[in-house]
C-alpha cells in the first residue's frame, strides 16, 4: 500500500497558528486535518461574572481583525436579554461600522493572503514588486474601511464606541462627509477590484455546500437576520443551539461545528452570496455578474471575487447609510438590567458569529458562549481538502503542497478567533 | 545620509503589543521621546499590524522604527539597522500574530516605492513576552540609553538639513 503525506508545519497568509496534514493512500486522499495548536484563549470564561456592560469591549478583544462582529454579535445578544430595542437610527450606525470591518478584512485577505496564491507569488512582497499599483489600490481600499472604524468606534483596532444599548458617542454629520468622499474613491477602488480578480484563472472544483447565513428582509446581512440555508432551514437566532453542535476533536484546540441532522455546512462570503444575491445592490449586482459570478456560486475558489463583490457592496451601503444618516436624539438607549437569556446572530467577514448570554438580576454575566465562523467552517475546509486535491496528486510535492494550502485560504480562516485554530503535512511514504 | 532625505515628515514609530512583557520597549520609547518634545516629529505608536505601519510611513522622508526583537543576544541590547540601505534580518522580527513581521513590512513599503529615503530600526533585544508582563528588568534599565541615542541621531539629521538648507 503506498502511502504519502503532505505536511505544512505552519500555515502561511492565514490569520493565526495552525498547521496542515494530507494523508494519501492509493492514489486517493485518505484523510485531511486542519491542526489548530494555537491555545485555547478562554473568552467565554473571562465573560462569566463581569457586568453585561463590559463585555463590548472583552469580546474586541477575540481579535483584531474582526473586532466589530464580536462586538455586534455581542450587544445584539446582550439587548435581546434586557429586552432593550436600540431603534433604526442607532441599528443603521452599527451597520456603517460593520460596513468598515467588511472593507477592512476583506482587503486584507484578497489582497495580502489570498491574490498571491493566484499571481503565483510566495507572499504579497514578492507580488507588490510586480503588481504594485494592484497593491497600493488594495491598501488605499483597507484604509477606507479603517477610517470608518476610527470615526465611529473610537480607534482602528479593538474599538471602544461601542456599548450596550447604542454608542458612546454618535458623530455628528459633518463629521460624516469626509468619510463620504473617501468611500466615493473607495467605492472605485473595489469595483477595480472585482474586475481585477475576476482574471484569475480558477481551479474549475465545485461542491454541494449546504451554506448557512443570515437572511434580512431586505438587507444584506451583515447586523441581523434568520439564520437560513441552503436545504431550507429558517429559524430566529435563539434557535441556534437545537439546531448546531460544537464537539472537540484531537488535532485542533478550535471546536468543530455540526448540523445536529445535517453534518458539515459553511459560513461565509459564498453561503451569504448565494442566500442573498437579490439582497446586493444594483451595483454590486452588476459587478458580480460581469465577474462571470451567477446568483449562484459552489466554487470557492472563487470566493476572492464574492469577497470582491462584497467589499463592493459594503462601500455602496456605507455611502446609503450615511447618505441617510440622521443624528439620532441619544447616542444610547437608557438599559436596565434584569435576569434573562439573550442570543445574537450577525455576518462577521468570515461568516456566521452567534452569541448567547445568562444575564442574572444584578446584571452579571452568569454564562457565555461564542461560536465563530471559523469553528464552524473546519469540517467543511478538511472536505474541501479531501474532495478537491485529488486530482492534483501527480503534481510536484511543492505544487500539491501550495494547492492545499490555497484550498484553506479560500475560506480565509481566523485562527485566533476559532481557538477555543494552522501547520500543513503531506504524508508521502511506501 | 542622503540630504535630500531631510525634507517633510519625521517620524518616530514605537510598535509593540503593550501587553506582552518586553514586546513594549518600542512603544516605551516612543513615550520618552514624547515627553522630550522634539519639534518637528511625529511620535506614533502602532501594535505592528502591516497595513497600518504602511499608513504611518507614508511620506516620511525619515523615519526612525523603534521595535522589540528576539535574536538570541542578551537582553536589553540595541542594534541600529540603516533599512534603506539593506533589508532587515527578518528572523529576529517574526513576532507578528498578522502573517505580515516588520522585517516584511518593510520590504512591502520598498516594492512600493513608499521607504522613507533615511529609514532606521532600533531593536531592542527582549526575554520575555508572555501576556499580561511588565518590561523585563533588563530591558527597562536599556530604555533611557536607546532614547539618548534616537534623539541624537534625530537631532543631527535635522542638522543637517539646515546646514544644507543654508
Amino acid at each position: 500500500m503506498a502511502v504519502k503525506t503532505i505536511k505544512v508545519d505552519y500555515l502561511a497568509r492565514v490569520e493565526g497558528e495552525g498547521g496542515l496534514k494530507v494523508v494519501i493512500r492509493d492514489g486517493g486522499v485518505a484523510s485531511a486535518e486542519l491542526k489548530i495548536f494555537e491555545p485555547p484563549r478562554f473568552f467565554e470564561a473571562f465573560l462569566r461574572g463581569r457586568a453585561f456592560s463590559e463585555a463590548p469591549d472583552i469580546v474586541a478583544r477575540i481579535c483584531g481583525i474582526c473586532p466589530v462582529a464580536y462586538q455586534m454579535s455581542a450587544v445584539q445578544a446582550i439587548e435581546d436579554a434586557l429586552a432593550v430595542d436600540v431603534g433604526a437610527p442607532l441599528r443603521a450606525l452599527r451597520r456603517l461600522l460593520y460596513c468598515g470591518e467588511w472593507i477592512e478584512s476583506h482587503t486584507l485577505h484578497v489582497y495580502m493572503l489570498h491574490a498571491p496564491d493566484f499571481l503565483g507569488y510566495e507572499g504579497a512582497v514578492e507580488m507588490a514588486r510586480d503588481h504594485g499599483d494592484a497593491v497600493r489600490r488594495g491598501l488605499a481600499l483597507k484604509k477606507a474601511g479603517n477610517a470608518i472604524i476610527s470615526l465611529l468606534g473610537g480607534r482602528e483596532i479593538h474599538p471602544i464606541n461601542v456599548r450596550v444599548g447604542g454608542f458612546y458617542r454618535t458623530p455628528r454629520r459633518r463629521e460624516l462627509q469626509p468619510l463620504a468622499e473617501e468611500l466615493k474613491a473607495a467605492r472605485d477602488a473595489a469595483l477595480e477590484t472585482v474586475q481585477w480578480a475576476a482574471r484569475f484563472d480558477f481551479p474549475d472544483r465545485e461542491r454541494d455546500y449546504e451554506f448557512v447565513a443570515l437572511r434580512h428582509e431586505t438587507d444584506y446581512p451583515f447586523y441581523e437576520g434568520r439564520i437560513v440555508s441552503t436545504s431550507g432551514l429558517n429559524i430566529a437566532p435563539a434557535e441556534y443551539d437545537a439546531h448546531f453542535e460544537e464537539t472537540q476533536v484531537e488535532h485542533s484546540t478550535a471546536l468543530h461545528a455540526h448540523m445536529k441532522n445535517g453534518g458539515a455546512y459553511l459560513v461565509g462570503p459564498l453561503a451569504r452570496y448565494n442566500l442573498n444575491f437579490d439582497r446586493l445592490s444594483r451595483l454590486a449586482k452588476d459587478a458580480a455578474r460581469e465577474a462571470g459570478l451567477g446568483p449562484v456560486c459552489a466554487n470557492p475558489y472563487r470566493s476572492i471575487i464574492v469577497r470582491a463583490v462584497e467589499v463592493l457592496y459594503a462601500c455602496d451601503e456605507a455611502l446609503r447609510l450615511i447618505d441617510a444618516y440622521e443624528e439620532p436624539e441619544r447616542p444610547f438607549v437608557d438599559v436596565t438590567a434584569r435576569a434573562g437569556v439573550g442570543y445574537g446572530a450577525t455576518e462577521a467577514p468570515r461568516g456566521l458569529l452567534y452569541h448567547r448570554y445568562e444575564i442574572t438580576t444584578d446584571g452579571m454575566i452568569k454564562d457565555a458562549r461564542i461560536v465563530p465562523p471559523t469553528s464552524q467552517n473546519q469540517p467543511s475546509i478538511e472536505e474541501d481538502l479531501r474532495r478537491f486535491i485529488g486530482g492534483w496528486l501527480e503534481l510536484p510535492e511543492a505544487d500539491l503542497r501550495h494547492r492545499c494550502e490555497q484550498t484553506v485560504r479560500n475560506h480565509d480562516p481566523c485562527i485566533s478567533c476559532a481557538t477555543h485554530f494552522l501547520r500543513l503535512e503531506v504524508e508521502h511514504a511506501s | 545620509m542622503r540630504p535630500d532625505a531631510v525634507d517633510g515628515r519625521r517620524v518616530v514609530l514605537g510598535v509593540g503589543n503593550l501587553d506582552r512583557g518586553d514586546d513594549a520597549a518600542g512603544r516605551f520609547v516612543a513615550r520618552r521621546l514624547r515627553e522630550a518634545q522634539l519639534d518637528d516629529v511625529e511620535i506614533i505608536e502602532k501594535g505592528g499590524e502591516a497595513t497600518q505601519l504602511l499608513a504611518a510611513l507614508e511620506a516620511a522622508s525619515a523615519a526612525f522604527i523603534v521595535d522589540a526583537c528576539a535574536s538570541g543576544v542578551e537582553a536589553g541590547a540595541l542594534r541600529r539597522f540603516d533599512v534603506a540601505a539593506q533589508p532587515l534580518p527578518s528572523k529576529a522580527f517574526a513576532l507578528s500574530s498578522h502573517g505580515l513581521g516588520l522585517a516584511e513590512t518593510i520590504e512591502l513599503a520598498r516594492a512600493l516605492g513608499r521607504l522613507p529615503p533615511v529609514c532606521v530600526v532600533y531593536a531592542i533585544e527582549g526575554e520575555s513576552f508572555e501576556t499580561g508582563a511588565p518590561l523585563s528588568p533588563k530591558v527597562a534599565a536599556a530604555i533611557t540609553g536607546v532614547v539618548e541615542k534616537l534623539r541624537a541621531e534625530i537631532v543631527t539629521v535635522a542638522k543637517q538639513g539646515e546646514e544644507r538648507d543654508a
